[in-house]
């Protein structure tokens, strides 16, 4: 399935729960532009309403520092957030999860 | 829980990753054993991390896949209020899809790719929603006992190691005492109400009475790999202790609304404090997860039909964010 | 039944039915978000039209309270706008269907929340935010459907070919709208034209979709007089209703 792989690309949310508090991570959602990210986020992370304002990062433009251990024996030094699925480039014919 | 230790550990679990590792092993152990969280770049064994990718992928897919046993009824509901709380109770689950397949992501695999094993046949759900949804009491039954049973699981998930999916597992906690405390209230509604509606909620219960103890999987002395996953704390209790924990105060509850646990050999051992109850039939359970329950079938073409009948919305989404995205590099 | 309750009961009639149509995605929605999002208006109108039901019982004086309204009521007794009854399609279907609704909605809450009927002003005000966001949701799908792929582009300039003739009934005024009009309670649709037709040709130009020829064909959904589609849909959600005469739930 090609289409699978078109890109809703990942993004960050963050909620500022009530004014004076700062925005804190909750998690993450696919959108494929800023304004679906956060209509989207309003759907997924305030239905409770638990948000005064939402922020949305695409994952890939957040850059992250390395975790504190150095012990990174198999995991080349990187500094995105995640082991993001764009990292495993597994050919078709492996894929026996 | 609804991942009901289906099968989590591969193999490849057990395979020896080499010398090297056993220090970062043990490192990476005593964290786990100091209660400390794992996060998603910190080095972890690989089977630890399949561990997760199934399990965490596993409940995903039993959210959106519950959506549909409940999702038939509301267009149906016999209220408006009953109306409002199912949509609201499915599109719940909904997000806790979501919530979960992004714990997942963060382990290295997209959500297309699991979406793409689901519906191919390859990933399990739990067995749970195969079963069919016949009469409204069902959607009751579902909120009291499946919810009910869910939970069970769920609120020891909390303190999973793993970051994300105990942080993904409070906030579906918080929602989730919602979703079983409506499906009480539909139970006891209508175990108060006429003839026909006891007689609907009594065969509800009959149906969804046995499916529900098989939710927590098989006894633990049947599943080689239910040590692993205690020592790493992604499982924090035994499947048969959660079991006996969801009967106890389940059976109370059935008391209440008036109607009759379907078992025979239930009764309550005052010695030991528990109740006991009869044989699961096993046999059921495995012809359901090998895909020849009731609505095994139906489920999946429910999810591929949408997945394949929304491509062409999914496309023109992508499309139109490229061309903005194009639009706006050439105007900067 | 006086048009004050009539009026009540049109804007509730075509919340709850199309409530009752996105309803029917749950589950199938083209992605996860997208079940969410449709949930969202679903559960915005249902609750508009719970309230609206309320008010109209309460005018009515009989007892009739919003279960009785909407399950017992046939055909000849719900005065949705026809359009909202149409089936949902695809999702390009759903989504022209909800905007030419959406735009229409929010000048119609805009201007109630003026009326001279205080309840029907308080339920307008707090519709009017939640027809704002819908509006910028449908709105928003809109445009990235008639602006996406070329497959995209065909498909909803279809869907806005079958709907368009729907959408004369919404600005059409009759004894009732004349009467509730008057006397301030409630809005001329027919004023409510200019304001839609500037959001709508707006939206459309962005989504690269051009607008339907004008039909001349009338509907009357708003007088009980509808199209084939909502017999069936009210047989769906009353049947377990009428089933059980009396029953709580």
């Amino acid at each position: 399935m090609d289409e699978s792989r078109s890109d809703w690309p990942l993004y960050e949310i963050f909620i500022r729960a009530k004014s004076g508090l700062d925005h804190k991570h909750v998690g993450s959602l696919h959108a494929t532009d800023a304004r679906m990210a956060l209509e989207h986020a309003r759907d997924l992370y305030t239905r409770r309403q638990e948000g005064v304002s939402i922020w949305a990062v695409r994952s890939a433009d957040i850059v992250a520092s390395d975790p504190a251990d150095s012990d990174v024996f198999f995991e080349p030094a990187r500094d995105k957030i995640y082991r993001h699925p764009t990292f495993y480039d597994i050919p078709d014919e492996v894929k026996t999860l | 829980m609804y991942t009901q230790g289906l099968d989590s550990l591969g193999k490849d679990c057990l395979r020896d990753e080499g010398r090297d590792s056993s220090a970062l092993e043990s490192r990476f152990q005593a964290r786990v054993d100091a209660e400390e969280k794992v996060e998603a770049k910190d080095w972890m064994p690989e089977a630890y991390r399949r561990t997760l990718v199934r399990q965490i992928s596993q409940h995903a897919h039993s959210e959106i896949v519950g959506m549909l046993p409940e999702g038939n009824w509301i267009t149906r509901a016999p209220s408006l209020k009953r109306k409002t709380i199912l949509i609201a109770k499915v599109q719940d689950e909904g997000g806790h899809g979501a919530y979960l397949y992004s714990a997942a992501e963060t382990l290295g695999v997209a959500r297309a790719e699991l979406v793409d094993q689901l519906l191919a046949g390859k990933a399990k759900y739990s067995s749970i929603f195969n079963y069919p949804t016949p009469t409204w009491a069902d959607v009751g039954a579902i909120g009291w006992l499946v919810d009910g049973a869910a939970i069970m699981n769920q609120i020891p998930l909390c303190r999973c190691s793993y970051g994300p999916y105990a942080r993904a597992m409070v906030r579906i906690c918080k929602e989730e005492s919602f979703h079983q405390r409506q499906g009480y209230e539909i139970m006891l509604r209508l175990s108060r109400g006429s003839e026909a509606q006891r007689a609907m909620a009594q065969a509800a219960l009959d149906r969804w009475w046995w499916p529900s103890l098989m939710m927590f999987g098989p006894s633990d002395n049947e599943s080689k790999h239910s040590a692993q996953s205690m020592r790493w704390k992604i499982k924090r209790f035994s499947n048969d202790e959660l079991r006996q924990k969801f009967v106890d105060t389940t059976v109370p509850q059935a008391d209440y609304l008036g109607l009759k646990v379907p078992d025979p050999e239930l009764a309550w051992d005052e010695a030991q404090q528990h109740y006991r109850f009869g044989a699961i039939d096993w046999r059921e359970f495995e012809q359901v997860l090998a895909g020849e329950g009731p609505c095994n079938r139906e489920r999946i073409e429910a999810r591929r039909k949408a997945h394949a009948d929304g491509r062409w919305v999914r496309e023109a989404a992508a499309a139109w964010a490229h061309k903005q995205a194009r639009a706006s590099s050439r105007a900067a | 039944m006086t048009p004050q309750v009539r009026y009540v009961l049109r804007l509730a009639d075509s919340n709850l039915v199309l409530a009752q149509r996105l309803g029917e995605w749950v589950g199938h929605a083209p992605a996860l978000e997208e079940d969410l999002g449709l949930a969202n208006v679903s559960l915005d109108l249902l609750g508009q039209a719970r309230l609206l039901l309320g008010h109209a019982g309460e005018l009515e004086g009989k007892g009739r309270g919003e279960d009785q309204l909407a399950y017992l009521r046939e055909e000849s007794e719900y005065f949705n706008l026809t359009l909202v009854e149409q089936p949902n399609g695809d999702f390009g279907d759903t989504i022209v269907r909800q905007f030419l609704f959406d735009a229409w909605q929010l000048g119609l809450y805009e201007a109630l929340s003026g009326s001279s009927d205080a309840t029907l002003a308080a339920i307008s005000a707090k519709g009017a935010r939640e027809a704002a966001y819908h509006l910028r949701y449908s709105g928003g799908w809109l445009v990235r459907l008639g602006d996406g792929t070329a497959e995209s582009h065909a498909r909803v300039a279809h869907s806005l070919a079958v709907l368009w003739p729907y959408t004369n009934e919404l600005f059409h005024d009759d004894g009732v709208d004349r009467a509730v009009a008057n006397s301030g309670i409630g809005v001329l649709p027919s004023t409510l034209a200019a304001r839609w037709t500037t959001r709508v040709d707006e939206a459309i130009e962005h989504a690269t979709l051009a607008r339907p020829a004008a039909s001349g064909f009338g509907w009357y959904g708003k007088q009980g007089r509808h199209s084939e589609h909502l017999g069936y849909l009210l047989a769906e959600m009353q049947s377990l209703h009428r089933a059980h005469p009396g029953a709580t739930w």
